[in-house]
């Protein structure tokens, strides 16, 4: 079978699934309906509900009916066990359908001479005719074309590889939730747009796979809609992310005008062909637009300032901040840049930001999760955290380096999000910290999972994280854009990293319990649908990392696969990388060195101080109230933003525009009435004094006119008399005195 | 004694003629207006007769006849509107009946 010329089925298994789901599925899946009409508004505290639940439903289950989610409302309900069978079947099954064509196309790709494939479909925006910025005719259209390089199949493994697992783990961990067709539909339309936007052979494609994450991601954060801090989560995610989306259109249309395409190899062609020079000197269009376009990725990526959207995103159900907000998702931003690796190499001004803002989230989300309580939220920053490594990686223009942590960086903190999710069920959805420990024996298979992840998170030799963390602090380092300054933030992001990771570990595991009572006596081990991708994960956290071993370790070309794989994605890349032969390999050994020691002195002071002497966090918490408080508070980021763009923007600007409406646009209204009024009173005037003013004026010349005749009308017959009788005098008189 | 001449008629007709006259101008009640005319209507009367008898001449009295005939006319005609105006005003004084005015 030709898997390449299927690549098209890759995305369409999801995209069937999720239809079928979204569509149908609430036949498969009846949900009781009173529930529904009873959800919104309805919010139950942590503690009560976790009673009830355990009460009601341990004695005569199995344990892992004692499972309960931060929801609060779907428990109790076992209904339409049949269909969700079907249901549980249907949608990881379309997932390992796609990766089952997935890894079927990438060994054909790795057979190819030229290890690039495109596929197009159709043409979706066609033939619209634009002068371009030098004034040229170019015609703007837009394929429906899958583009198969070495760079995507990394991401197409990644995407449906760990999606398949987290799906899987959900089947149990979402097992009692209501909306089950609902959270696997969202799941899988996820997955859907994730591979559009990995696959796609141009910008515009990408985007619509770039907007359709942002959808899924928005849904799923939103997924328990009846608790408010869920919806306004989602809405925060949304909102932060189209700032970055405006980045990224904005980007988009400057490439087209200048480049006069959107497809991928026509621009890579075009900047490589030496009709651009690179922007050493100064800022240029061309930097403009890398710029333009890191906006994007600093949205989607959560990067400074736009981070901050994904810590609340924990607020959706564990899966999801494993599969959407740690592994795939927020990598697109990484991917975005590395695919437009040949713009950067062009900028090196926009490669020194990228670089210096991946190093400035790296430590900032670091020393956050140094004090978070909520277990979620601590890896959460630490997600931040990493992916500020991996777009400093992809700054010093050590693009291979970067896709090797995401895809390193996938695997264990898929494990960890999926870990702490494991751990959260048996708890029966209880998330602080301070809450838990001891718990390394009776939940044996998720502590040693997570252990496994905190020591590939940490950068202990041997394990996943490892290889490519430190790839990124050498690259850092020996990179010609990279300096001691960026090294020695990255080090000291390492050494937090170990110390968080530690305290998360310490105090979820090991020490004295803290666990509730009423808790205590239920805890369990999760169902196997959940520990089987934890111990497959684990298992990809230990080895993932041995195809991208240092040059300096000298072992076989097979143990530097990753790179050489990626070579062709980055075939200018191979030109930075011949200046690595300059330094000294002694000074690489001692780098690493100093890496893994920080790495362990960050475990044994954690160790220390959550294992040994647990009064000494307190002592220093204690000491140094101020700063504890301003790390507790996340810098207090949210509320500068609250202030400076939720209440000075949006509000004042409510404001200002509420003001305008009410004095210019009501007082031209207002204007115009009295403008009316005061010209319809001159009409009365001249109505009142003109008009009628001639008409009185006529009748009175009438009447004055007409005195003398009306005073001989007295009406009296005798006064007539009277006149004949003196006009007849006057007639004699007249007559005799002639 | 002096010869009862024409003139004598004549003044006679000129007295009664403006008694008449002043009281038909001056009077209120219309009984008394219209025994006024009746008057000025013998002084044309006399004074028909007279020049009758004076030119020797029949026409003045025939002249007399016809002018008591319409006299008798008027009288009944004009007892019959005081007759209509006293069921209408209940008055029978002429300056209180002002509505030739209008």
């Amino acid at each position: 079978m030709n898997f390449l010329d299927q690549i098209w089925l890759i995305p369409l298994f999801p995209l069937f699934g999720a239809a079928l789901m979204l569509l149908l599925g609430k036949m498969f899946d009846p949900q009781p309906p009173s529930e529904v009409a009873v959800a919104p508004g309805v919010e139950h505290t942590h503690d009560e509900h976790d009673h009830e639940h355990s009460h009601d439903h341990h004695h005569g289950h199995t344990h892992e009916h004692a499972h309960a989610h931060v929801t609060g409302h779907d428990h109790g309900h076992h209904h339409g066990g049949g269909m969700r069978a079907l249901v549980s079947l249907l949608c990881p099954g379309m997932i390992l359908l796609s990766f089952i064509f997935s890894a079927g196309a990438v060994v054909q790709l790795s057979r190819l001479p030229e290890r690039t494939h495109e596929l197009v479909q159709f043409t979706w925006l066609a033939g619209l005719p634009f002068h371009m910025a030098d004034g040229r005719l170019a015609t703007f259209t837009a394929q429906w074309g899958f583009l198969l390089d070495p760079l995507s199949s990394v991401m197409i493994l990644v995407v449906t590889g760990i999606g398949f697992l987290i799906h899987v783990y959900s089947i149990g961990y979402m097992g009692h939730d209501n909306g089950y067709y609902r959270f696997f539909g969202y799941l899988n339309l996820f997955v859907f747009f994730m591979l559009m936007l990995v696959l796609a052979n141009n910008y515009v494609l990408m985007f619509v796979g770039w907007e359709g994450v942002g959808l899924c991601s928005y849904l799923l954060i939103g997924f328990y809609f009846h608790k408010k801090s869920a919806g306004d989560a989602g809405k925060k995610a949304f909102i932060v992310n189209r700032v970055g989306d405006a980045g990224f259109i904005l980007g988009m249309l400057l490439m087209l005008s200048v480049l006069g395409s959107v497809r991928f190899l026509d621009v890579n062609q075009v900047l490589r062909s030496g009709q651009f020079h690179a922007e050493t000197a100064g800022f240029g269009v061309l930097s403009a637009m890398a710029l333009l376009l890191f906006i994007g990725a600093t949205g989607k990526s959560a990067q400074v300032p736009l981070y901050v959207w994904l810590p609340d995103a924990m607020e959706g159900p564990t899966p999801v901040s494993a599969l959407i907000h740690a592994a795939t998702m927020v990598t697109a931003g990484v991917y975005m840049v590395a695919r437009s690796s040949a713009l950067f190499q062009l900028t090196p001004q926009t490669s020194t930001i990228v670089a210096a803002v991946g190093a400035f989230t790296a430590i900032l989300a670091a020393t956050i999760a140094l004090v978070q309580n909520d277990i979620k939220r601590v890896l959460a920053y630490s997600t931040v955290s990493q992916l500020g490594y991996m777009f400093l990686a992809l700054g010093v223009g050590a693009y291979w380096v970067a896709i090797f942590h995401l895809f390193t960086h996938a695997f264990f903190k898929a494990l960890l999000f999926l870990g702490s999710g494991s751990v959260i069920h048996s708890l029966g959805g209880e998330q602080d910290m301070r809450r838990m420990g001891a718990l390394k024996d009776k939940i044996p298979i998720t502590h040693w999972t997570m252990f496994v992840g905190s020591v590939a998170i940490a950068g202990i030799p041997g394990l996943a994280g490892f290889f490519s963390k430190d790839e990124i602090l050498w690259q850092a380092y020996s990179s010609p854009q990279g300096s001691n300054l960026l090294w020695g933030i990255g080090l000291a992001t390492a050494g937090l990293t170990a110390f968080y990771m530690w305290r998360l570990m310490n105090m979820t595991f090991y020490g004295k319990s803290r666990v509730a009572p009423e808790v205590a006596g239920h805890i369990h081990e999760s169902p196997p649908s959940m520990t089987l991708p934890l111990s497959i994960l684990a298992v990809g956290s230990v080895f993932a990392g041995w195809i991208g071993t240092p040059k300096i370790w000298s072992l076989p070309e097979g143990f530097r696969a990753f790179e050489h794989w990626l070579e062709p994605s980055f075939a200018s890349a191979a030109v930075e990388a011949a200046h690595e032969g300059a330094h000294d390999t002694s000074i690489e050994w001692i780098l690493m060195g100093v890496s893994v020691a920080i790495a362990l002195i960050g475990i044994s002071v954690a160790r220390y101080f959550y294992h040994h002497r647990t009064q000494i966090p307190d002592t220093l918490e204690a000491k140094l109230k101020p700063l504890h408080g301003l790390l507790l508070n996340k810098w207090y980021v949210d509320e500068l933003y609250d202030f400076l763009f939720v209440n000075g923007f949006a509000k004042g600007g409510g404001r200002v525009f509420g003001a305008f409406d009410r004095n210019v646009i009501d007082g031209g209204v207002n204007g115009a009435g009295w403008l009316t009024r005061f010209s319809s009173s001159f009409s009365i005037w001249w109505d009142t004094w003109i008009i009628d003013g001639a008409v009185r004026l006529g009748s009175l010349l009438v009447k004055l006119s007409s005195y003398p005749v009306r005073i001989v009308q007295t009406g009296r017959v005798q006064a007539y008399a009277l006149f004949v009788v003196i006009g007849a005098l006057a007639f004699f008189g007249y007559y005799i005195a002639r | 004694m002096a010869p009862i001449t024409t003139a004598h008629y004549l003044a006679l007709s000129a007295a009664l003629l403006l008694i008449g006259t002043i009281g038909v101008l001056t009077r209120r009640n219309i009984v008394i207006i219209l025994m006024s005319i009746e008057l000025i209507l013998n002084a044309v009367n006399i004074n028909l007769i007279a020049f009758s008898h004076f030119w020797q001449h029949v026409n003045g009295q025939i002249f007399a006849i016809f002018v008591i005939t319409d006299a008798v006319a008027e009288a009944a005609v004009g007892l019959g509107i005081l007759i209509a105006l006293f069921r209408n005003k209940e008055t029978v004084l002429a300056d209180e009946v002002d509505l030739l005015k209008w």
